[in-house]
């Protein structure tokens, strides 16, 4: 086993959950709750690509770029429609009810994808009754409970570097280091320079005493919850590219580890979710690759969990918190 | 209003005794269960439209039959598939052709085995499913035979003899068909230089850079076909081009939405079904399908188009009746079912009491997107 290409793996892997990651963060960072349908967004988020991607009128060669934004930006409206429906009326309402929400909101999301990919004749419909054909190619319908791929609208294959004939550094691997690495930038120079960013760090350290300085809180919360999504848009298109299959449960594992990455990293911080990320990522591919049993590759990425909190309880770059007695 | 509902039913209920008496032929409620919707749908929706078609054939064909088929999803998974037994069992099914994937069809059969339940299965072709229960019987081939009939194929056709193997041990399934193939390799001259598992379709970086290194030229998939597409695809991201062989479960891998089919190319698989084949039985049922489904059929669909008419042929020597219950066909049915030769669209078949079918395994080559007979 070259170990080479498991490192490569990892970090693949630890970019996309780093990604996701970084929406716990944020939200939990700003917010201080945990959105636990984080995942199920990134689930919508690929699932639109593909249905974007395959409609008609996408079908050319900017056509997967289009269909990334069009993600992203649903993405975030449903982030903010998220927030808006569900979790504003429970601002003061105690952690344990918007837990209790977010969950409810992650199967919410998953059994309405199931419902809505399940309509077998939406494609026959609009060409049969309204006369307009979505999908691009009358054999592959967008809608229909089958699983679905995205592999073939994401090929990175120009850009692989072949070291050797048993190591190839796969195209997609760069560009998945290569994005998250642009995103964490990005973020780090909005929250640290703009006038928004300002705000959000405000309300991060005190929500009432930013709002007695003028800050419209809710905006600045409703602006975290669109970035975390679009984000989570971007992670579902690259996790599924990886390649993984593309169901309506799709964002659940992913949705965990990066919680689990998240909190190593110490939740409510930028950089430590980009290192739990990229640490979780490492582990699991070691971890499947020269574990004896690949079966017990999740125990060991969990159990990582656990020991970071024994000797970390505020995660590797978390912020100590000094209760005043 | 309590009134006029009593009214509304009785109205119904004369309406329905006359609708039966009209009818002269023999009702058979023949239930199908199987998956269609999750990540096994490409087979449940494949048997419940075979069987679909042969009821319809059946009913409309001028024989005395009419043929009620219900069907129910139960999405891959054996609790939901119980559920929907019993719900099926509720509505007058006098025997099922299901279902479709193994393991709920082993959760399955263990009931319909106490309550006496006959129950021909089109594609779940793990010995646990038959073994130690009369009651059930396949279509398919068993899991043995396609371990053993993979291993005889690769070795007696010139295919290359430095194998790796990938396969679903969380899976009865999977693990079955592993096993035969591993116990007839070694006299074959086959050289399994890797074996690596999976239990969840996360992700098979891990599995394929293992075969890749091993240096193997052939990799075996003893798997369903949604995994198998993931490690192809994995593959071709790390440039590794070995000849993929892999069993019924692959089939369906050419109508995955949005993956690259290019990538199949060349894939092998075992299957007794070809959708090419100029028989006019065949010929007919190809047609009916593209027509009614937009689609050419697969081998679920074959079986489960095979299984309803099996199951027609041995209610007819059975004598099954308008509405007799599942329980007292049962027997009448087993044995009906080792007497009758089926010619069927997926070959000849006979059965024992094993409930095993014998019939011919072919391998077939995908070749331009289509398969195209590999012994041609």
């Amino acid at each position: 086993m070259d170990i080479m290409s498991v490192i490569i793996n990892g970090l693949s892997i630890g970019s996309i959950y780093a990604i996701i990651a970084l929406g716990y963060t944020m939200v939990y960072g700003i917010a201080k709750m945990l959105n636990f349908a984080h995942g199920d967004v990134i689930m919508v988020g690929a699932y639109t690509f593909f249905a974007a991607a395959h409609a008609r009128n996408l079908n050319g060669p900017g056509g997967p770029f289009a269909a990334v934004l069009i993600a992203i930006v649903l993405c975030a409206l449903l982030g903010m429609a998220i927030e808006f429906l569900a979790y504003r009326s429970l601002r003061q309402a105690p952690s344990l009810a918007v837990l209790i929400t977010a969950i409810g909101v992650s199967y919410l999301l998953q059994n309405v994808m199931q419902t809505v990919m399940s309509l077998d004749g939406v494609d026959r419909f609009f060409k049969n009754v309204l006369g307009v054909v979505i999908s691009e190619n009358n054999d592959k319908p967008i809608f229909g409970a089958d699983t679905k791929m995205i592999t073939d609208l994401v090929n990175m294959q120009a850009l692989d570097i072949h070291l050797s004939d048993t190591l190839t550094i796969p195209g997609l691997a760069i560009v998945t280091i290569a994005v998250n690495m642009l995103i964490v930038v990005l973020l780090s120079l909005f929250v640290n320079y703009t006038k928004m960013g300002k705000a959000m760090r405000s309300v991060s350290e005190d929500r009432s005493a930013a709002q007695l300085m003028g800050i419209n809180v809710n905006r600045t919360i409703t602006v975290t919850f669109a970035i975390g999504s679009g984000l989570a848009a971007i992670a579902g298109i690259l996790y599924c590219a990886f390649p993984h299959e593309l169901v309506p449960t799709t964002g659940s594992i992913p949705g965990i580890k990066a919680f689990i990455a998240a909190v190593i990293g110490g939740i409510g911080s930028i950089p430590g979710a980009l290192i739990g990320g990229l640490l979780l990522g490492l582990v699991e591919q070691l971890s499947r690759s020269f574990l004896p049993v690949t079966e017990l590759t999740d125990a060991v990425v969990y159990s990582v969990l656990i020991i970071v909190l024994l000797f970390r309880p505020t995660g590797l770059l978390g912020k100590k918190i000094h209760e005043k007695v | 209003m309590k009134k006029f509902i009593a009214l509304v039913l009785a109205l119904a209920m004369i309406a329905c005794m006359t609708v039966s008496a009209l009818a002269e032929d023999v009702v058979l409620t023949i239930a199908h269960i199987g998956p269609e919707t999750g990540p096994a749908a490409v087979y449940g929706l494949a048997t419940s439209r075979g069987a679909k078609i042969a009821a319809d054939e059946i009913t409309a064909a001028d024989n005395g039959i009419t043929v009620v088929l219900l069907d129910e999803d139960d999405a891959h998974d054996a609790e939901k598939s119980v559920n929907a037994y019993n719900t099926v069992l509720d509505n007058g099914a006098q025997m099922i052709i299901g279902t479709t994937t193994t393991t709920p069809c082993i959760a399955v059969a263990t009931l319909a085995y106490d309550e006496r339940v006959f129950m021909l299965t089109p594609s779940a072709s793990s010995t646990d499913v038959t073994s130690g229960r009369d009651n059930v019987y396949q279509v398919c081939f068993t899991d043995p035979a396609q371990g053993a009939a993979s291993a005889q194929y690769i070795a007696q056709n010139g295919l290359p003899t430095k194998i790796a193997v990938i396969y679903n041990n969380a899976d009865a399934y999977s693990t079955g068909i592993y096993e035969t193939f591993m116990a007839e390799a070694p006299a074959l001259g086959l050289e399994v230089v890797s074996i690596t598992t999976f239990t969840d379709n996360s992700n098979f970086t891990s599995q394929v850079s293992a075969a890749q290194s091993a240096g193997a030229e052939l990799v075996f998939l003893p798997i369903y076909y949604t995994p198998a597409s993931l490690i192809l695809q994995t593959a071709a991201n790390a440039g590794y081009k070995p000849v993929f062989f892999g069993v019924d479960g692959m089939d369906g891998i050419l109508s995955i939405d949005g993956f690259d089919t290019s990538l199949a190319e060349g894939v092998m698989l075992l299957t007794p079904f070809s959708a090419d084949a100029e028989d006019e039985k065949t010929v007919n049922f190809v047609k009916s399908y593209k027509d009614l489904y937009g689609e050419v059929p697969n081998q679920f669909a074959a079986d489960a188009y095979d299984g309803v008419y099996a199951l027609v042929e041995a209610a007819k020597v059975a004598g099954v009746q308008t509405g007799d219950k599942a329980e007292d066909v049962c027997d009448a049915m087993i044995a009906a079912m080792q007497q009758i030769t089926y010619e069927g669209v997926t070959g000849t078949m006979t059965w024992d009491a094993t409930g095993a079918v014998s019939k011919t395994p072919t391998a077939v080559v995908i070749e331009n997107g289509v398969y195209v007979g590999f012994d041609k």
